[in-house]
């Protein structure tokens, strides 16, 4: 009889005070969170993409707690999110006009060619490493996917002609394209701007015809056209100051070599 | 304390025995944290951690409790609902004492609560005496971190590599997985 007892007592003994050691230890070390740090956690999109400059969706989450951070902080939820967290802070909340990436390139495989051929890790970074990647343009996108990579949210995908082409319905202008582009490519522009300049050349107009069909070659019709002065050349680059543009669409039309871009009305509407 | 035993069961844990590479044990977090080295990095340590402190108590407890009562038997049962209790409590403890260092293992020591590499180290121990059982799992843990730190190294190059499309992922992990253990048999040759 022994030799079955034992182990039985033996096990519910030491079962029992186990469970009464962890239901004590749970009592004395326990930690008092806010509730309301779970609430907002659960509401935050958990990407922890780190665009609000906080390790991670639940250290944004405490900065909101703490009052140290604001909720526009968050570039990625939407406005319906934001007015549920500010509910749960019980603060008031401003609408914010919603960004998003713009590529400053438009010169794929067809329009600008190539100077050499590379056969090294199909990655920007790499081949921009040796003299500024294969594109004849040093400026230009040197198309390996970079972007495409490291987009959380699968915004971006590649064309045929090699460039990135940004999906503005998943885009949340958390700025990981515009950190990992070599070229400095990407910008976060407000949506509901229609005019863009796709090219980020810096080279007098002789040397960008050479390279690339579509590159800004510095004519100044556009600055001559606008009828608000948005556009300055700059270093041989026309720029757009998004301040003063009110989409006049001049530029567009006269630009010789269609280095600006217009985005199609049915997207420009969905931001309005 | 011989210095001589501690180096060999260094040695023996970390390379000639290598609990993943050698034993075969633990290989679903080999596998499952070895993508980055930071992750990796952190699981070795909760590893090593949680071995040791869970050898102790498990020697205590086979040598005064199951010893006594003539129950070896049943010490697969008792160090699996002994490791599983001390990690909960340990977790508890780091939760509330040390929060910077329950948000560097946190997410890790639950998962190692029933891994068999640690139940596998602490059977393994039963038989030495106490200070050299916790030295031996100390040095288990840290044979499991290397080989953990090398596969996610590996691993990591393998991102950059073009490898055939139905090998991409878990395949050429498992690929990687058996050459590294491979070269591990090399180590039987060390014998003191």
């Amino acid at each position: 009889m022994d030799n079955l007892l034992t182990p039985i007592l033996t096990l519910t003994g030491l079962g029992i005070i186990f469970g009464a050691g962890l239901a004590l230890a749970a009592k004395k070390f326990c930690v008092v969170t806010d509730l309301r740090l779970e609430k907002i956690y659960a509401q935050l999109p958990g990407t922890n993409c780190g665009a609000c400059g906080k390790p991670g969706c639940i250290g944004f989450a405490e900065g909101l707690i703490k009052g140290t951070c604001s909720i526009e902080g968050c570039v990625v939820a939407e406005e319906k999110v934001r007015e549920m967290i500010a509910g749960v802070l019980g603060v008031e909340h401003k609408d914010k006009l919603k960004k998003v990436a713009v590529l400053h390139c438009n010169g794929g495989n067809k329009r600008a060619g190539d100077k050499f051929e590379y056969s090294g890790i199909r990655s920007c970074l790499s081949a921009n490493l040796i003299a500024g990647g294969p594109k004849a343009c040093i400026y230009g996108c040197i198309g390996y996917g970079d972007c495409q990579r490291v987009c959380l949210f699968g915004a971006i995908t590649m064309n045929e002609e090699g460039l990135p082409v940004v999906d503005e319905y998943k885009c949340t202008a958390c700025g990981k394209c515009v950190a990992v582009c070599p070229k400095k490519l990407f910008s976060l522009t407000s949506a509901d701007k229609k005019y863009s300049v796709r090219c980020r050349s810096l080279d007098l107009g002789k040397k960008v015809m050479q390279v690339c069909s579509v590159g800004c070659i510095a004519c100044r019709k556009c600055e001559k056209a606008c009828p608000v002065e948005a556009i300055k050349m700059i270093d041989n680059l026309s720029v757009i100051d998004y301040n003063i543009c009110d989409n006049r669409g001049e530029c567009f039309r006269v630009c010789p070599t269609k280095s600006i871009a217009r985005k199609e009305d049915k997207l420009w509407k969905m931001h309005l | 304390m011989d210095f001589g035993k501690i180096l060999t069961i260094a040695i023996s844990m970390i390379f000639i025995n290598n609990f993943i590479l050698s034993k075969f044990l633990g290989l679903c977090p080999f596998l499952g944290v070895s993508k980055e080295s930071k992750s990796a990095l952190s699981m070795g340590f909760a590893v090593i951690f949680v071995m040791t402190t869970s050898s102790i108590i498990t020697w205590l407890i086979y040598n005064f409790v199951l010893l006594r009562f003539n129950i070896g038997y049943l010490r697969t049962v008792t160090f699996i609902l002994v490791i599983a209790t001390s990690v909960q409590f340990i977790e508890m403890v780091i939760r509330r004492y040390s929060p910077p260092l329950y948000r560097a293992l946190g997410i890790y020591l639950p998962l190692i609560t029933t891994n068999c590499a640690v139940l596998g180290v602490t059977i393994l121990n039963t038989g030495m005496s106490f200070l050299y059982s916790i030295i031996q799992a100390f040095f288990a843990g840290v044979g499991f971190l290397l080989a953990l730190i090398l596969m996610s190294g590996i691993r990591e190059r393998l991102e950059l590599i073009d490898v055939p499309e139905s090998l991409q992922g878990i395949p050429i992990a498992f690929v990687v997985a058996s050459l590294m253990s491979l070269a591990f048999m090399g180590f039987n040759g060390l014998r003191f």
